[in-house]
């Protein structure tokens, strides 16, 4: 790691020197997440959520891929394969509710993990790059989840391929080839399925790969903290093992066992029981819901129920699908200019008056509304209360965030985080060698004591 | 201050489509638009309860009935299979119920199961085998009836859902029918609990329909139960097996952590000031 009172791996034992000459895996991992990594002593729970995710998506991996061993991804037998699982294999049941609820709370995670980042602006200089992939990590599972949704091929798989492909048939001129070519036939069937599965099967190694660059990228400028301010000092940091891993570890079991009750006692509650009925594609079900965790998203897809048309003319300009769909894309990938519209010196939202009330009484309430909307029938009055939250999302994010940080005044920011943590800090005024100079008092950031690994 | 300007634009530009286009139009139109015309049925749905007293299996310390299981099956038997197949049980899993391997074997064989005589490739018929799967029904009669081996999952709540639709037959109160100008179409069935009041399958089940070997209740209500629970059974043979698991695993997990907590504010004794 980048400071200089960082512990240094030492090998031990013969073998290990050894190891160490030919290839030094101990002490990537030693400097990784051992005691060579030094992280502020101040993180709270809501910075367990990295550790936990990264469990979620091997939980993900180990139960797919023995899923996969038993699973036939062919429309015909494919929803039977599932039952056969369900019954036949031994512990199937276990893995397949595993999995399912699997995905469930590896979003939860993910979702406390992101909507810490927007509290305490972890996406600020200088870990832009961080919040870049963890957006694109993002991305990737929500398209990996929607994939592996489909290979049960029951009533929600096939009709949720089917609303999710014909997004993309609302692009002008090229839009329905597009979606043909996505599906490899006009309607979804074992082309589509086939190459889900395939797809579903490789997304998540490609996630495992971003998230080393995720990982690879925080160990740069190192964990932010609670308090926005940057470690300027021994006295600021702990090493990560043993008091991270500690602290993960009894977090990591509350979370178990949450995910164990769901497992054991609620395996489908957060499904939905047409997925028990096999695709028919001449059945449509009476309303089509993705899976809870896009309900915000689906929300702003639904939103935009008129066409953009000139007044009094009859024309139109762009359809209301098309704009969903804009909108519905573009209320992610506007996470990816996050770090550029929040120009706020300050980062955490403890220490920013105006921000917190925006992020409390808007953010949050906006995203619970469109999070309840989204599974709701698109029938008033949902559609207008989603309307109203969709224009707050956007307004939060490109408006308000932008301005707020010109006009508020932040609240006075301690010395350091020993000073946040113990009231006072008795070192030195002078950083010592190998600090990282932080934007807490708005200075740029030194990148030349931050060296690689 | 590029990116700020364009992102404000951007934002207020989406926000001005969104509320002239879309919200202004559809709040205009729920508040003065006539509301949407309600299906005279939805006036007769009731929501039910399931059975009095709940279900066995029912809640974190549940138990499977297997009497009650067997009676199930054998209401399965004799009314419901007519019309419904069971494709994703086999005849072996009758085992769970709480038959012998002999019971099983005689049950299978009093099953038929078609298959192709491989001296002359004609269709025929064969008695059961405990390796079968329940064999499928040829049903020509109006409706579709589904295959009930997932129905308990595939409907929400769905072991009360199967009680409460075979105990939900009767007739529309004519007072309010004749106000709605609600009548039941031509072949089909009222029934208050399915989601349209209107169903294909007649009422299946009447009071003293099935005789239990063990002498228990057969009015329209015991026969429910006892088949409803048989089809939670179907649908999730594993559904006992997985909540005593669950309490071992969680039992487990609830020592695991209290350690990882305590092992936690050990490590940290020395760093964490102390609470003011």
């Amino acid at each position: 790691m980048s400071f200089a009172w960082a512990k240094q791996y030492e090998p031990q034992s013969a073998f290990t020197k050894w190891l160490d000459e030919k290839l030094p895996l101990p002490r990537l991992v030693y400097n990784a997440v051992g005691a060579g990594y030094p992280v502020p002593r101040n993180l709270n729970y809501m910075w367990n959520f990295g550790v936990l995710a990264g469990f979620f998506l091997v939980v993900q991996i180990v139960t797919g891929v023995v899923l996969a061993m038993h699973y036939a991804a062919n429309g015909l037998v494919a929803f039977a394969t599932v039952e056969h699982i369900m019954r036949d294999v031994n512990y199937g049941w276990m893995l397949r509710y595993a999995h399912a609820n699997g995905a469930s709370f590896f979003f939860i995670v993910i979702y406390m993990h992101i909507f810490r980042g927007f509290f305490y602006s972890s996406y600020k200089a200088p870990r832009e790059m961080i919040w870049l992939l963890g957006v694109v990590i993002f991305l990737l599972m929500m398209a990996t989840a929607f994939m592996g949704y489909v290979l049960p091929w029951g009533q929600m798989s096939y009709w949720g391929a089917q609303v999710i492909t014909g997004l993309f048939s609302a692009i002008p001129l090229v839009g329905e080839p597009l979606q043909v070519w996505l599906l490899g036939g006009f309607a979804p069937d074992n082309a589509a399925l086939n190459r889900f599965f395939s797809l579903h099967f490789l997304l998540p190694f490609v996630i495992a790969g971003v998230v080393i660059l995720h990982i690879w990228a925080l160990h740069i400028p190192g964990s932010s903290n609670p308090t926005g301010v940057e470690v300027k000092q021994e006295s600021d940091t702990v090493p990560f093992h043993p008091y991270y891993t500690a602290k993960d570890g009894f977090g990591l079991g509350v979370v178990l066992i949450l995910f164990t009750t769901m497992i054991f006692f609620l395996p489908n509650a957060l499904g939905h029981p047409d997925n028990y009925i096999e695709a028919n594609p001449l059945s449509t079900p009476a309303h089509i819901v993705p899976e809870w965790y896009f309900w915000p998203f689906y929300a702003i897809l639904r939103a935009f129920t008129g066409d953009l048309t000139i007044p009094f003319t009859g024309i139109i300009l762009v359809q209301a699908k098309l704009l969903g769909v804009i909108a519905m894309f573009g209320s992610i990938l506007i996470w990816f200019i996050l770090p550029w519209l929040d120009k706020s010196p300050v980062r955490s939202g403890h220490y920013r008056p105006l921000f917190r009330k925006f992020f409390w009484f808007g953010l949050i309430p906006a995203m619970a509304v469109l999070f309840y909307c989204g599974g709701a029938p698109a029938e008033q009055p949902y559609v207008v209360i989603s309307q109203i939250a969709t224009a707050y999302y956007f307004l939060h994010f490109l408006v308000i965030l932008p301005i707020i940080s010109q006009i508020e005044v932040p609240k006075p920011l301690p010395f350091s985080i020993t000073e946040a943590v113990l009231g006072k800090d008795t070192a030195p005024e002078a950083p010592r060698t190998g600090s990282v100079d932080g934007g807490d008092a708005g200075t740029a950031t030194d990148g030349a004591l931050q060296p690689a690994e | 201050m590029t990116i700020r300007l364009g992102g404000i634009i951007a934002g207020l530009a989406i926000t001005l489509v969104l509320v002239l286009w879309s919200l202004l139009p559809g709040a205009y139109s729920y508040a003065f638009d006539p509301a949407p015309e309600q299906q005279p049925s939805a006036a007769f749905y009731e929501h039910g309860h399931g059975p009095e007293g709940g279900f066995s299996f029912d809640g974190p310390l549940g138990k499977w009935d297997y009497a009650q299981l067997q009676r199930g099956y054998q209401v399965y038997k004799e009314v419901c299979s007519a019309c419904h197949s069971l494709k994703y049980v086999a005849f072996r899993n009758l085992q769970q119920l709480g038959y012998t391997e002999a019971e099983v074997q005689a049950e299978a064989a009093s099953w038929t199961i078609p298959g192709i005589d491989p001296a002359t490739g004609d269709q025929t018929t064969n008695p059961g085998k405990p390796t079968d799967a329940f064999p499928p029904v040829y049903y020509s009669g109006q409706g579709h009836p589904p295959d009930l081996s997932l129905i308990t999952k595939a409907r929400h709540d769905g072991s009360n859902y199967v009680y409460d639709l075979l105990t939900g037959y009767g007739e529309p109160d004519p007072a309010k029918a004749a106000k709605v100008g609600f009548e039941t179409p031509d072949g089909l069935y009222f029934n208050k609990h399915f989601p349209n009041v209107n169903i294909a399958m007649p009422a299946p089940l009447s009071d003293g329909q099935v005789t239990y070997a063990d002498g228990s209740a057969n009015t329209t209500a015991a026969m429910a139960k006892d088949v409803a629970a048989f089809l939670t059974w179907t649908a999730e043979p594993s559904l006992i097996q997985r909540k005593q698991t669950g309490w071992f695993v969680i039992g487990f997990l609830l020592f695991a952590t209290a350690l990882a907590f305590l092992s936690y504010k050990q490590i940290w004794a020395g760093v964490k000031p102390k609470k003011k």
